[in-house]
């Protein structure tokens, strides 16, 4: 999608004239071109949207209505306007308010997750339900023919957030419906997030933008550089990737190791590349979106992975899924209960145990609705538990040798564990197949053998000897740009050089994509793997 | 004066950038100087500096089978032909348009071969015909008509979006043929001198043609006439092969051909008629012809309807098919391909044979007494016979020609 | 219940989450990540165990639970709610 001129010269054309037109008019273009996007990519999609964007509006708006309510309530006992009510009285009036809050709230949380879950996990459900029939000796059911609009997971999540913040005054109630439209539908974000919350995006999302060229210009750099490591680097590997997943019989062993690197730099370029193309045509637009990656792969364990690695999602689970979760009224009272009979060890665990697993489940059947995500999402969530089970024992460690921990080389240790960690768990996605990702880690370390990987086999794989370069060259410029990234902004860097050397670096990542991008013709520029997630 | 100078600064980066990407885009473009030396043809015409009586448009049963430097010679006829690897009907209308541009000749030929195909066939040719043209409208035109799905238009416009991989697979020749491309034809004739007698190759079954045609039975009908001789694309390295999964192409492209009793298609006969109509209009008068190729096969049908067109319109045909006797075409000496295509002695019969039809009754002038085209085709006929002679060097050399 | 009770209250519930961290200087205990999403959790349980006041999500933000004093003024406000 990012990839095709169709979306380049839309994206050409909609900053030229998003500068031209009177700035009031700015939203509007973007709400147009929301939806111009939306209706080439699916004629039916935008029907979706405006149907999820209309219920939690409205909801938005009857929440704040009673929220005033309460206020003019409070405000009119105050100013002694009705007769003053006892305490109960006060009370039992607030929950009522409080009580018509949660129904709207539950009422049109259940109808959007509701056409989330029935377009795109009724074929699993129904995939699933065979297996039983069929073990039973019964028809199978036939599949449903169910449209699945792109992106509708993230905008279901962004609107969702905005609902659960408006139901928890967390936020301000937009009472324009074309403005929380275009909040709910901006289009950068519709293929593989980043998940914006309303507070962050609503600060520079309406507002008139002046053309400041620096904003201009580093989103521009951030748009190249993003397409280089899609296209040049995620785009080229992947060739490898599908090699080698698609015939997991003959590549086993130590190609399976091979296979975890490949697909980690693809991943890696593929997503990372396409959020900075996200983040970049928002900044152009001046419009700020919050940062989706911080350096994943320089973690030191999976917990901290995950804060830094599609951050947007995961705060979003975090904030929406296993907050409410663990601080609800049935865990709270399963912890007090655990208090009672199993002693304040296991109660104060419990509840963090149930929302991890919770929220990780949710996580993984969110990815895709296929039986390898929900493994792949219960083994972060149990890692993540083990590792913090663990966590007085490295205490203890850390505490006996502070010295070896603190050196260079400890940490180098780290990041390199929960790398390879991440990219054990990655397989799953991987290969799409529970059977097989475990059947290949039994392979990886009973049939390894290094000599297997000969320049033969590489070659074999789809990429020349210069592909393999490109593809080496490429990382080690991530690799070094992300060291950069640790002390400021790259571009900001860039920026203080001298006009020539900027001007140099621009043309050469522009003629870089341009020569060595895996684009055109005969390469189906991979649909970006976060798509109709 | 500060403004100025960042205004000056601005101009200047955007025009080394133009310039770096335009260096790169003819870097990266296919010179065609190894193999499919086909991908030259359109572009040489624009170096033509006389104008020509007649002009022939068509596929490889033109450009293979007439010889312009015979006409020159033995008749003072000056021609071009202006045709290309698998020209469609409407690229040949288009290749004729573009040649109106620069001159008005007195006869155009059209080889109604293409008229079989009823849509667009294949990406690579479609290449290699349109890359070469200069941009005009026709050119447009010709790449709307032209495109298989999936192609796109700034693929044309910006060559470089398309062939951008061959820079990981640059030759030399990249950089010998950078400025100008190796020339190849002459006047549009694609020149071979070694033969292939049809009865020691399989490409084409001779029944229907020299043996009783009407009686063969329906199973020995070929149906992928091309399927066992070298596919002029098949040398192309592998990536460009790669490059073009990607757009939808008939499976298997000459399967395409019409089979007997099919009707041709729209947009053919469409197009025969804008040519038909534009030559009216310029007062060019159109002739149809048909080379004596052993495949693919030309059907009764076929033949049929050509005949009523040109009855319809009064236009002349020249079926060589019927002419073998007239114009002694042998299979086994005339052909370097087992008779898909004539080799120089098979052209020079069938130009001898054009020859005289257009002298002698479309009074196309002889103009070997104009000092000026003397001099130029008195160059153009030292390359001809020079590439002769190379080529018999290599066949003495290798057995076979190689760089032709 | 006065504000010097509930603050003792609060510290020794943090005391015993982590011993090593000076929560009296703390000015970010969650925009800094001083504490994690478990300790925020057990934290919320043991606080509302304590003083017997039910803490939502609608409290939950990071502006409540970034110093002691906010974590006293929160729950001093919900106990007089």
């Amino acid at each position: 999608m990012f990839t095709s001129y169709e979306f380049i010269a839309f994206i050409l054309v909609l900053f030229l004239v998003y500068y031209i037109i009177p700035k009031k008019f700015q939203w509007i273009l973007l709400l147009a071109a929301n939806f111009m996007f939306y209706y080439s990519a699916g004629t039916f999609y935008p029907v979706f949207i405006l149907v999820t964007s209309f219920s939690v509006y409205i909801t938005g708006r009857i929440l704040g209505g009673l929220d005033k309510k309460l206020d003019v309530y409070v405000e009119d006992v105050k100013m002694g306007k009705i007769p003053k009510p006892t305490r109960e009285e006060k009370k039992a009036y607030k929950k009522k308010i409080n009580q018509k809050k949660k129904h709207w709230m539950l009422l049109c949380l259940f109808l959007n997750l509701g056409i989330l879950a029935v377009l795109k996990y009724t074929n699993f459900a129904i995939d699933n339900v065979n297996v039983l029939l069929d073990a039973a000796g019964k028809n199978s059911l036939p599949y449903a023919d169910l449209i699945l609009p792109m992106g509708i997971s993230f905008y279901t999540f962004q609107a969702v957030g905005y609902l659960l913040d408006v139901y928890w005054n967390k936020c301000e109630v937009q009472t324009n419906f074309f403005r929380f439209t275009l909040f709910v539908s901006f289009f950068p974000q519709l293929m593989q997030g980043p998940i914006s919350r309303y507070g962050d995006l609503s600060k520079t999302l309406y507002s008139k933008h002046n053309f400041d060229w620096k904003q201009v210009r580093f989103g521009l750099e951030r748009i190249l550089w993003g397409y280089f490591k899609k296209l040049v680097i995620a785009d080229r590997m992947s060739v490898a990737v599908v090699m080698l997943t698609e015939d997991p019989e003959y590549y086993t062993g130590a190609f399976v190791i091979l296979e975890m690197l490949f697909y980690a730099i693809q991943l890696y370029g593929d997503f990372t590349g396409g959020i900075d193309i996200t983040i970049g045509i928002a900044q152009v637009l001046g419009i700020h979106l919050e940062e989706n990656f911080i350096r994943p792969f320089f973690s030191k364990n999976i917990a901290e992975y995950w804060r830094r690695w599609h951050i947007t999602m995961g705060t979003w689970f975090r904030d929406y899924v296993f907050y409410p979760c663990s601080l609800s009224r049935p865990l709270k009272s399963i912890t007090t209960f655990c208090k009672k009979h199993f002693g304040m060890q296991a109660a104060r665990r419990v509840a963090v145990y149930i929302s991890t697993i919770l929220v990780w489940l949710a996580t993984g059947i969110w990815h895709g609705a296929a039986w390898h995500f929900v493994v792949w999402g219960l083994a972060n969530g149990i890692i993540i538990l083990i590792s913090e089970e663990l966590a007085p024992l490295y205490q203890k460690f850390h505490e006996r040798f502070p010295k070896l921990v603190a050196t260079w080389g400890y940490r180098a240790f780290q990041v390199i564990r929960t790398f390879s960690l991440m990219c054990c768990i990655r397989l799953f996605d991987n290969y799409g197949s529970v059977r097989v990702t475990m059947r290949q880690y039994l392979n990886m370390v009973v049939k390894f053998d290094i000599h297997d990987i000969t320049k033969q086999e590489l070659l074999g794989l789809g990429l020349s000897m210069q592909d393999y370069i490109i593809v080496a060259v490429g990382v080690l410029l991530m690799f070094f740009v992300s060291l950069f990234g640790r002390q400021g902004s790259v571009r900001e860097k860039i920026s203080k050089k001298p006009y020539l050397i900027r001007y140099a670096i621009f043309v050469m990542l522009f003629f870089a994509v341009l020569l060595l991008g895996t684009y055109g013709v005969g390469f189906d520029a991979q649909q970006f793997i976060y798509n109709q997630f | 004066m500060k403004r100025w100078k960042k205004i000056g600064i601005t101009v200047l980066s955007v025009f080394v950038v133009v310039l770096i990407f335009a260096g790169l885009q003819r870097l990266v473009c296919p010179k065609y100087a190894d193999d499919v030396l086909e991908g030259n043809f359109t572009s040489e015409y624009y170096e033509e500096i006389t104008d020509h009586d007649v002009i022939m448009v068509g596929d490889c049963e033109v450009y293979e089978n007439i010889d312009p430097m015979y006409l020159w010679k033995n008749y003072g006829i000056t021609s071009y032909i202006r045709g290309n690897a698998q020209q469609l009907t409407w690229q040949s209308y288009y290749m004729l348009e573009d040649t109106l541009r620069y001159e008005t000749p007195k006869v155009v030929i059209y080889n109604i071969q293409a008229l079989t195909h009823a849509e667009p066939q294949k990406e690579e040719y479609n290449r290699m015909t349109l890359d070469g043209m200069k941009w005009s409208k026709t050119k447009y035109q010709a790449i709307q008509t032209s495109m298989c799905k999936g192609e796109k238009t700034l693929d044309y416009v910006f060559p470089i979006l398309r062939y951008h991989s061959r820079i990981l697979d640059l030759s030399k020749n990249d950089i010998t043929y950078y400025w100008n491309n190796r020339k190849v034809t002459h006047n549009g004739y694609y020149m071979r001198i070694d033969v292939l007698p049809a009865s020691q190759s399989d490409v084409a079954d001779t029944e229907w043609l020299l043996g009783d045609g009407k009686e063969k039975e329906e199973e020995e009908n070929i149906d992928d006439p091309w399927g066992d001789i070298e596919d002029p694309w098949s040398d192309v390295d592998a990536d460009t092969e790669d490059m073009a999964t990607e757009i939808e192409e008939p499976d298997d492209n000459l399967a395409k051909d019409s089979k007997e009793g099919e009707t041709f298609g729209k947009l053919p006969m469409q197009y025969l008629d804008k040519m038909r109509k534009l030559c009216e209009e310029k007062g060019i008068q159109l002739i149809l012809m048909k080379a004596p190729s052993l495949a693919p096969e030309w059907y009764e049908s076929d033949e049929e309807q050509v005949v009523a067109y040109a009855e319809k319109y009064q236009l002349p045909y020249i079926n060589f098919y019927e002419l073998l006797e007239e114009t002694g075409i042998d299979y086994e000496t005339d052909t370097y391909d087992g008779g898909l295509h004539m080799n120089l002695n098979g052209a020079e019969k069938l130009s001898e044979y054009l020859g005289k039809v257009l002298t002698e009754e479309y009074k196309v002038p002889d103009r070997r007494s104009d000092s000026k085209l003397s001099e130029v085709y008195q160059k153009k006929y030292q390359f001809y016979e020079d590439m002769k002679k190379e080529q018999q060097k290599e066949l003495d050399k290798y057995g076979k020609i190689v760089s032709y | 219940m006065d504000l010097e009770e509930i603050k003792e209250g609060v510290l020794d519930i943090l005391e015993e989450l982590h011993s090593d961290i000076d929560y009296e200087a703390e000015e970010k205990l969650v925009d800094d990540k001083v504490l994690d999403s478990f300790d925020l959790v057990t934290l919320v349980t043991e606080l509302g165990e304590e003083f017997d006041v039910d803490i939502t999500a609608r409290d939950f933000v990071a502006e409540n639970f970034n110093s002691v004093d906010r974590l006293v003024a929160m729950i001093a406000r919900l106990l007089d709610e």
